[in-house]
């Protein structure tokens, strides 16, 4: 029995070494960084980034990543934000909210300026909480939830999900589009959920009626053969999608395999279909979506990222690389308005910028003379694009 | 000190543990020697602590297997967070507010424990490993759908989405479906986290050193020699475990009061995280509660002090589990280490005796 005391002793002291090596490795990087940080502190930018790299959201955040990325080098090119160079760094947060908060904790010790970020929703408004209690400086690319810019220090490059689900309605209204209209939805995606209840909100005052609503949940987006036999029983002349292109190109091959040809309408999540493996863009045709962006316009600026993209990661953007970018962007509008300089305190960065926030105008690859309210949500117009010939084409 | 029997100074060295952790952590931190990555992960450390104490009462002392954990933190942390949410305007006082959600969490968690453990642990053989995995997924699933609102008329409950709760101008959905709860007051601090920790602790040693505790610890070595003895298998079987999933819920309190967002995700509350909770456990050591603490400890800052190296923390989180196993549970590491504090202890008693 003695024996078995001494052994778990010493099995804990090993493991509290472990331990401590780990906290020690840990302090040494720090005071590594700090130095690396102190040889050139107050020249230089420090933007974090927060986005899932690993796990089933990692798309979104690869994408965040390489649109940061570009931007960031672009400026540093250029010389940087009012001369002084820019550093750019990503954590992953796995879409976890409590992996999220670490990894902004991670950034803070680093000694980060501004943060762009975070990608998805849920871990969006979990940072806001803590970066508003920091009062620190964070512009999400992507993060769509009402609550990610609930705080006067957050602001968004993308739309929200309420005003998609609302323009959407009305668009549909107001052109006369249809006058049954049947919805699919996502119900365990926050984005999708989020749509979807505006647009039913909206459809109120519009002239269409909702015949049919069918949900599917991210365990079961692959036969969606039920919610399209309603739709088509129901006589939907419309079919509102409210998520993201991989499962909307199954819904379109089923909808064409069953004979059932109506509108198919989409948001933002849409855009990326025509890329999609295997699948048979001619079925895309007449595909109408609301969408920030195009790859495809011939806009100068718009050009010029789509090929840079291209050349640097062998892959078309997305709107999510679009919308890292134009962040980027006005993240640097915003200190160069504010008069920022590298050595001031992230809380004290925060204070200028949110007030240069509402004062700048960029134009971006999402939008053009781009503008921020005090509220957080940006005021940029929602182009329709729709799908002629295996391309895109904007409709307004 | 002489006077006290083995296990007092067992249960005192880990009580003594955990608060010479606490008072090394808060001189660091008023000196401001702990980054604020560390700072962050104090709260979650102390509910995973007490997630790996609790299963380790399951699973070390009744010597079954739950596969479920995160199932019953899910269900603390949800019954929680739901009441401060409705509570925050009627109980402005923070510490008691966050009593009754504790007390709530817990009393939810460890109801849902005994639900299954009637049927379940009348059973000999895995079945409440399996049980517990099903009720994990389904806890997950229920909030998933489950929309609930709050307006002038009461409540509304529904499951298919916030616009059918039909709510008043002025309403507020509580519980939406799979966005979860936003809005959580931030209540849990690394004090009330370590407080628990003690409790829990105090709960479970007790337990395990109680007449009770010995008749757990029978039916886990010989169920068939408890039986015959006249010990009641299926009551005490209840005690351990529900007092296990109360505990977990307790867990899931500190874990929703500490985040602004409480979504019900694979990743929080699936299987993956029961697993995790399990890996503290096995590794810490089965029926081992300071093992279960330190290897919660070290498993929950590894990937975070990680962070630098980015692609490769997962794997090198992998080799180090691998090796801890190896170094906790292979014969010939067993073998060593007692050659090693055979040794150790020898030189000891030598300079002692010198002292002498």
């Amino acid at each position: 029995m003695k024996m078995k005391k001494a052994v778990s002793a010493i099995l804990v002291a090993a493991m509290a070494m472990t331990l401590m090596a780990g906290c020690g490795s840990k302090s040494d990087s720090g005071s590594d960084k700090a130095a690396d940080a102190g040889s050139e502190s107050g020249s230089v930018f420090k933007i974090g980034a927060i986005g899932p790299v690993t796990g089933g959201a990692a798309v979104y955040g690869e994408a965040v990543k390489n649109g940061a990325e570009l931007a960031v080098k672009e400026i540093n090119e250029a010389g940087g934000i009012g001369g002084t160079q820019v550093e750019l760094k990503y954590e992953d947060d796995e879409h976890d909210a409590e992996k999220a908060v670490n990894a902004y904790n991670t950034l803070k010790d680093w000694g980060m300026h501004a943060l762009l970020g975070t990608v998805t929703s849920a871990p969006c408004v979990a940072v806001g909480e803590v970066a508003q209690a920091d009062n620190t400086f964070m512009l999400t690319p992507s993060g769509t939830a009402v609550e990610c810019v609930q705080y006067d220090n957050a602001f968004r490059v993308c739309f929200s999900d309420p005003m998609q689900g609302l323009e959407s309605a009305k668009y549909i209204g107001e052109k006369g589009l249809a006058k049954k209209v049947a919805a699919i939805y996502d119900s365990s995606d926050v984005y999708s959920t989020g749509i979807y209840e505006a647009f039913v909100k909206e459809a109120e005052n519009q002239d269409f009626e909702i015949v049919a609503a069918e949900a599917f949940t991210a365990e079961a987006k692959t036969d969606f053969s039920v919610q399209l036999q309603k739709a088509k029983d129901a006589g939907a002349e419309l079919v509102f999608l409210p998520f993201y292109y991989t499962e909307a190109s199954l819904v379109l091959k089923q909808a064409a395999g069953m004979k059932f040809s109506p509108i198919f309408f989409g948001c933002d999540g849409m855009d990326g279909i025509l890329a999609v493996e295997g699948f048979d863009v001619d079925l895309a045709n007449n595909l109408m979506f609301m969408s920030p962006f195009t790859p495809t316009s011939e806009d100068e600026t718009i050009q010029k990222f789509v090929k840079d993209y291209e050349e640097a990661y062998g892959q078309t953007p997305n709107q999510f690389a679009a919308d890292a970018y134009d962040g980027v962007y006005a993240i640097k509008a915003a200190m160069e308005a504010g008069e920022v300089t590298a050595d001031m305190s992230p809380s004290d960065v925060c204070d200028a910028m949110k007030e240069a926030m509402l004062e700048i105008s960029i134009d971006g690859v999402t939008a053009k003379g781009l503008t921020w309210e005090a509220s957080g949500e940006p005021s940029k117009e929602p182009m329709v694009v729709k799908i002629e010939n295996g391309d895109y084409a904007v409709v307004e | 000190m002489k006077k006290m029997s083995k296990t007092t100074k067992d249960n005192m060295i880990t009580y003594l543990m955990v608060i010479l952790i606490f008072i090394v952590v808060q001189i660091l931190t008023s000196t401001g020697n702990v980054s604020s990555l560390l700072q962050g992960l104090l709260v979650p450390l102390c509910a995973y602590i007490i997630l790996a104490v609790s299963l380790n009462l399951t699973v070390g002392i009744l010597g079954e297997l739950s596969l479920g954990h995160a199932g019953f933190m899910c269900v603390g942390a949800f019954t929680s967070a739901f009441f401060s949410k409705c509570a925050m305007e009627a109980i402005p006082v923070t510490g008691l507010r966050y009593f009754i959600a504790l007390l709530i969490g817990a009393a939810a968690a460890g109801a849902c424990g005994i639900l299954i453990g009637i049927p379940v642990l009348r059973l000999k053989g895995d079945y409440l490993a399996i049980v517990t995995l099903a009720f994990g997924e389904i806890i997950k699933n229920i909030v998933n759908v489950l929309f609930i609102g709050k307006d002038e008329n009461g409540f509304h409950f529904s499951t298919k989405d916030s616009l059918s709760l039909g709510l008043e101008d002025g309403g507020k959905v509580i519980i939406n479906g799979p966005q979860g709860i936003t809005g959580t007051p931030k209540d849990s601090t690394f004090i009330i986290g370590v407080a628990l920790i003690l409790v829990t602790l105090f709960i479970v040693l007790n337990l395990m050193h109680s007449r009770s505790g010995r008749a757990i610890m029978a039916i886990r070595d010989n169920r068939i020699a408890a039986e015959s003895v006249g010990i009641n298998i299926t009551k005490y079987k209840l005690m351990a475990f529900s007092i296990s999933a109360a505990l977990a819920g307790v867990a899931g309190v500190i874990y929703a009061h500490n985040l602004a967002t409480l979504t019900a995700q694979p990743k929080n509350f699936g299987y993956n995280m029961s697993i995790m909770i399990l890996v503290f456990v096995v590794l810490g050591g089965i029926g081992n509660m300071r093992g279960s603490i330190i290897a919660a400890i070290i498993l929950t800052l590894l990937p975070e002090l990680l962070r630098s190296l980015s692609d490769y923390r997962m794997l090198i989180y992998a080799v180090v589990l691998i090796v801890m196993m190896l170094f906790n549970w292979s014969p010939k590491a067993i073998e060593w280490r007692e050659k090693f504090s055979a040794k150790f202890r020898r030189g000891k008693n030598k300079s002692a005796k010198e002292a002498a």
